[in-house]
């Protein structure tokens, strides 16, 4: 099963290709991204399809067996979670083409494939040594994006969210280090083993460790107190970048909830519970950061950065129950934000492509103004997770896993209360945006606001340009039609993640209740 | 020996810390090498201290031997900590050719920025 390790190579292996040999031909660049980014998706639709039928497969790099080699494995969730990264990938890529977003600076693709091959890594690996590698090859591309096509904010936001996340890095290192004093291993499987053999007694320093790994972990996922980087990287990378960045902060929330769950989880005497009651007040606290920051915007970008805080606010109150329940409906609104959050910045990238800034003040009408505003909104209702789209459904199912007596009343008043103040923000966002332009006419434009008018904005949006936003928007539709198979496939996953014997047994080669 | 190693790990931290939390970007990209010094160091520690050994178990087991993975493991994290200061030092020389300051906050004022001739003209 040499498949496993495709998606990780496929797009190493055509990064420098794109770097090296194409960096003066943009259309064969493009050609070879697109070609690459599809092949990825064919890769992991059929992984999906091996993990579907519940083993957990492994893949040993150089066939050293597991905890002295470097492992990759393949369950339910990480073929779900490389899925989800090539479908938003494409979408991406497709909607950079059509804007041009890609020419307008140098090595988008090369960058793109290499941040492709850091996410995919990120789920594929079962070593926490391995992890931090691959969040260093996402990281390190991701800077690149980030500043990709220059200019004076960007460059600065762009310094911030280095400088952020390479003390994060250093903090994940330390975590690493504490692991291994107190365990001697840093393979998932095998960390679960020795955690489990550790008296409680001895179990201050892995303790220590497990905090700082979630602390690690929460940076990328934007938890409250440092989920301040997110705005404004966000805001000020290319909206392409911004809505690839959205697989970013659930690369986080992926890392908690297999870390956490596997090595930390229910059944070990040290950790049990310690993840889980730190991580959900400061949960809560990021729903509610979120849905102050989307009323609290004046400018587009941010709002759409803040309300991606709140949406993994809510998806980590549901990870911090660390029950199979909660976990389902964790991963369903996972897949949906993700979606979301990609389709809000796209719109955004079209919206603001025909103003002249993403601020919120009423400026004259653009030229697809009733198209744009009922995509906006669209996308405006699922994040904002009213019915019909799947926002709503993975809402109810977060809302319907919280029911204990413990955590019903904050968990409910931050999500629901959340959804209000998130709803309220993007409505007034949207009617500055696409209602209060229409009154005002072209005619008054010069008088009214001078450097604007010179430029042009009467290029219009092509099919192309609205087709990937469109195709986001269709996913979260799909997601809400098709919510029962998704679910079954879901609470498979979910059940097959707690299934912590069963994923050592698989990954150390032993025999089951070893 | 572990009072030296630990009080480098301590002091190297805590300078770490104080640089990068200063506003210009030079200070900055100080601590985070100061901080991966700390961080190797740290890891180097993590396999326990040993003076004067092997990182290979001999075939008589009593022999003792050094741990050798997190020498490994420092040499991949020195290899990364290297690269990632030489990409922050470009976009911080980046960032200070574009921006002509190298205060590495944005405040508030240039947050605002792209509105805030609208502002005037509304």
């Amino acid at each position: 099963m040499h498949w496993i390790i495709v998606p990780v190579v496929l797009p190493a292996l055509l990064a420098p290709l794109i770097g090296f040999v194409m960096r003066h031909d943009i259309t064969l660049a493009r050609v070879a991204s697109v070609t690459g980014t599809t092949a990825l998706l064919a890769v992991s639709i059929g992984l999906v399809g091996v993990a579907t039928d519940g083993t957990t497969h492994l893949y040993k790099l150089g066939n050293w067996p597991a905890p002295f080699g470097i492992v990759l494995v393949l369950d339910r969730l990480s073929a779900l979670m490389v899925l989800l990264t090539a479908i938003l990938a494409l979408i991406v890529l497709l909607h950079a083409i059509a804007t041009g977003w890609d020419a307008r600076g140098r090595h988008f693709h090369a960058l793109f494939q290499f941040q492709l091959m850091g996410i995919c890594g990120a789920f594929l690996t079962g070593d926490v040594f391995n992890l931090f590698v691959f969040f260093e090859v996402l990281l390190i591309a991701s800077y690149g994006l980030m500043i990709h096509s220059g200019g004076r904010e960007r460059m600065r936001a762009g310094l911030q969210y280095v400088v952020m996340n390479l003390a994060g890095s250093t903090l994940f290192l330390f975590a690493l280090g504490t692991l291994y004093a107190s365990t001697g291993t840093l393979n998932i499987a095998d960390l679960a083993v020795r955690m489990t053999e550790l008296p409680a007694e001895e179990a201050a320093l892995a303790r220590v460790a497990a905090i700082l790994l979630m602390i690690v972990f929460a940076v990328k996922a934007a938890l409250f107190p440092v989920q301040f980087w997110l705005p404004a990287t966000y805001a000020n990378a290319p909206a392409p970048v911004a809505a690839l960045f959205a697989i970013m902060t659930k690369v986080g929330a992926y890392a908690i909830l297999r870390v956490h769950t596997i090595a930390f989880g229910p059944g070990v005497p040290g950790t049990e519970g310690l993840t889980g009651t730190w991580l959900f007040p400061a949960a809560i606290a990021t729903i509610a950061v979120g849905a102050f920051g989307v009323l609290g915007s004046r400018r587009l970008m941010p709002l759409i950065a803040f309300s991606v805080v709140g949406s993994m606010g809510t998806l980590l109150v549901a990870v911090a129950a660390f029950s199979p329940t909660a976990t389902l409906a964790a991963l369903y609104y996972m897949v949906h934000s993700t979606f979301a959050a990609a389709s809000l910045f796209l719109i955004a990238d079209l919206v603001v492509s025909q103003r002249s800034s993403d601020s919120l003040k009423p400026q004259p009408a653009i030229l697809q103004n009733g198209l744009f505003a009922t995509l906006f909104f669209a996308a405006a209702i699922g994040m904002a997770g009213m019915p019909p789209l799947s926002g709503f459904l993975g809402k109810l199912l977060v809302l319907d896993a919280l029911r204990d007596p413990g955590v019903i009343g904050w968990a409910w008043t931050a999500i629901l209360v959340g959804s209000l103040l998130t709803i309220v923000g993007f409505a007034r966002a949207g009617s500055a945006l696409f209602w209060k332009s229409t009154a005002i006419t072209a005619s008054e434009d010069p008088a009214e606001d001078g450097p604007p008018s010179d430029q042009i904005y009467t290029a219009k949006a092509g099919a192309a340009q609205v087709a990937p936003a469109a195709a986001g928007l269709t996913a979260l539709a799909g997601l809400a039609l098709f919510a029962g198979p998704v679910a079954t496939y879901l609470e498979d996953t979910s059940i097959q993640l707690f299934d912590r014997a069963g994923y050592v047994a698989a990954v150390l080669e032993t025999e089951k209740g070893d | 020996m572990e009072f030296v190693v630990a009080s480098s790990i301590g002091v190297l931290t805590a300078g770490g810390v104080y640089l990068i939390l200063r506003l210009r970007s030079f200070p900055v990209i100080l601590g985070l090498a100061l901080l991966s010094y700390a961080v190797n160091v740290f890891l180097f520690a993590s396999g326990r201290l040993a003076v004067d050994l092997s990182p290979i178990l001999s075939k008589y087991g009593d022999a003792s031997y050094t741990d050798p993975l997190p020498q490994a493991l420092v040499l991949t994290a020195i290899v990364i900590s290297f690269g990632m200061t030489a990409v922050l030092v470009m976009i911080g020389l980046g960032a200070f050719f574009e921006a002509e300051t190298d205060q590495i906050d944005i405040t508030a004022q240039d947050e605002t920025d792209p509105g805030a001739s609208k502002e005037t003209d509304a």
